[in-house]
């Protein structure tokens, strides 16, 4: 469990980026935090595995004060994945690559080896084991980073803009992929700007603006108000703009994604338009 | 990284930001040269005091006691390893103190660090590149000259980023021995100069697209002119060497240790 109790954060700059954030993240749960540019997502995640400590106020990671434990040790249960490959791959290739941070946490040597081919093989990358990580694609070189994270199995993983330079087919990988392993137990916590993605998966959606949590709900509530996505400067995805043009016709205004939609339009029309 | 925040430049604007970069630099000659020309305490102290009234006017006095601050270490270090060799090795002149030369070595470090700074710190990318250009240095140097000086600030935020990618895998820093520390370090350097290298190739490719270099004479929009307060600060430094080569040549200057007993 994540406690965040009335934080505040300020940069060396002097960019007051959180401004009294209080949010629980309970086990096992699938939490998205949206919002606008600058509006303070990243700076958020980072305080969960200790990257930034608050000024003002506290975060517990299963009752235990970031302030007072090293990053690494935090880092065991909370996975993170940066929003840019780049910044962490380094190694000769993918295997190697994996397997740098099972070797920072003293994993034995037979436990690496199985990790990396299951991390391998989990986002289909077995065929790259040998391939330096500079040599892949950008949406490869993001999986990699991924699998380098899942390897160590955090029980919290937290995910900066995962679907960024995603193809279509590895964006709805990914998807399902995420579903399952919070369907497995794990608390899985995405930053993305991807409305669509969101209602796709329909998790817990946090909305930021300006440093401050302006609503917390599920996927429907938040993503069919007109007026909070205006504030967030998100827009409700596409199929939810027509249903709310179309609410006149007695249709739902709440209907966020496309499979739910295209039942409803067909019994819509199955009654109305007799053929 | 602080000790890169005493050097990078931020728009403000002040006598000094806007005196003409090339009779600042010739300024920075010549404290350099005087600073070289001196090894006595006395000299030294005053000319890293002359300095501060146009840090104060430049109102930079933050980043440049940043400046300082990030310097103070190696300044140390310098005291101390020529305070070993002379105790030790009794290389020092006979009218001083063992502990008078050694000062006077860091001394001189710091007044150096101390004009640079003023320098870096008044003196905007824009307007070195002008410089640069309008004493006939080819462009493409120019540019890559004040590229680079732009990307230090960049490259340390990314440097920063790229630390916390590799904590939050379980790096860390600060465990093992001298050797392991400094092992450490290669998750944080390869990505540094793998994306680098990377940015300056797609900086490059943005620039072409751009028609970089389309025209053989290139016009800027600014010129650099002259104006009298460049003309004061030109008499200063001639003045500041003409000084200081009578000082040199006529004036046996008392050492501290004399002074002192
Ligand atoms: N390293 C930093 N140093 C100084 N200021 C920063 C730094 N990182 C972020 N900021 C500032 O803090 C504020 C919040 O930034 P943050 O990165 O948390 O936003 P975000 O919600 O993740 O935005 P985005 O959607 O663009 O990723 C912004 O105003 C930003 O300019
Ligand atoms: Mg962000």
């Amino acid at each position: 469990m994540i406690e965040i109790k009335g934080v505040y954060f300020t940069y060396p700059t002097g960019v007051e980026a959180l401004k009294g954030v209080s949010l629980t993240i309970r086990d096992g749960e699938f939490v998205a935090i949206m919002g606008s540019n600058g509006a303070g997502k990243t700076t958020l995640v980072k305080q969960f595995n200790g990257l930034l400590k608050p000024a003002k106020g506290e975060v517990l990671v299963d009752g235990v004060n970031t302030r007072k434990v090293s990053i690494a040790s935090l880092a065991r249960k909370v996975g993170f994945v940066f929003q840019n490959p780049d910044n962490q791959l380094f190694c000769e290739n993918a295997e190697e690559e994996i397997a740098f941070a099972l070797k920072n946490f003293g994993f034995k040597e037979e436990t690496v080896k199985s990790r990396v081919t299951w991390a391998l093989n989990l986002l289909g990358l077995t065929q790259y084991r040998q391939t330096s990580p500079f040599m892949l694609s950008g949406g490869e070189r993001k999986r990699l980073a991924l699998a380098s994270v899942l390897a160590w199995e955090p029980k919290v993983v937290v995910l900066d803009e995962p679907t960024i330079g995603q193809d279509f087919e590895q964006k709805e990988r990914l998807r399902q992929f995420i579903v399952q392993l919070n369907a497995q137990g794990k608390t899985v916590i995405i930053v993305t700007h991807d409305v669509e993605f969101v209602a796709d998966c329909g998790p817990r959606v946090v909305l930021m603006a300006e440093g401050k949590i302006v609503a917390d709900g599920n996927a429907k509530e938040i993503l069919t108000d007109k007026e909070l996505a205006f504030k967030a400067s998100i827009v409700p995805p596409q199929i939810t703009q027509i249903f709310l043009g179309l609410a006149d016709f007695g249709l739902p205004t709440d209907v966020i994604n496309v499979h739910e939609a295209g039942k409803i339009l067909l019994d819509f029309l199955k009654e109305e338009v007799k053929p | 990284m602080s000790v890169f925040e005493g050097f990078r430049f931020r728009h403000v604007s002040s006598p000094i930001h806007r005196l003409d970069p090339r009779v600042k630099f010739f300024y920075v000659l010549v404290i350099f040269g005087v600073a070289i020309a001196f090894l006595e305490v006395l000299p030294l102290i005053l000319l890293f005091l002359i300095q501060i009234p146009f840090v104060l006017v430049a109102s930079v006095q933050r980043e440049w006691i940043r400046s300082l601050k990030g310097a103070s270490f190696l300044a140390i270090l310098i005291f101390v390893v020529n305070f070993a060799f002379g105790y030790f090795g009794g290389f020092y002149p006979s009218s001083m103190s063992p502990w008078e030369y050694p000062l006077a070595m860091s001394l001189r470090f710091l007044v150096l660090v101390e004009s640079f700074s003023i320098f870096f710190l008044t003196t905007s990318p824009d307007h070195l590149s002008l410089a640069l250009e309008q004493s006939h240095v080819p462009y493409e140097f120019c540019f890559a000259f004040t590229t680079a000086v732009r990307f230090v600030p960049v490259l340390a935020e990314e440097a920063q980023t790229i630390m916390d990618a590799q904590k939050a895998r379980g790096l860390e820093l600060e465990k093992g021995n001298f050797i392991k520390r400094v092992r450490n370090y290669i998750p944080i350097l390869i990505p540094l100069i793998v994306s680098a290298i990377r940015r300056s190739l797609e900086l490059a490719e943005a620039m072409e697209s751009r028609a970089w270099g389309a025209t053989e004479k290139r016009t800027n929009l600014y010129v650099l002119k002259m104006r009298s307060a460049d003309y004061t600060l030109i008499a200063i430094s001639i003045g500041m060497v003409i000084i200081s080569i009578y000082v040199r040549l006529f004036i046996t200057i008392p050492s501290l240790t004399m002074l002192l007993t």
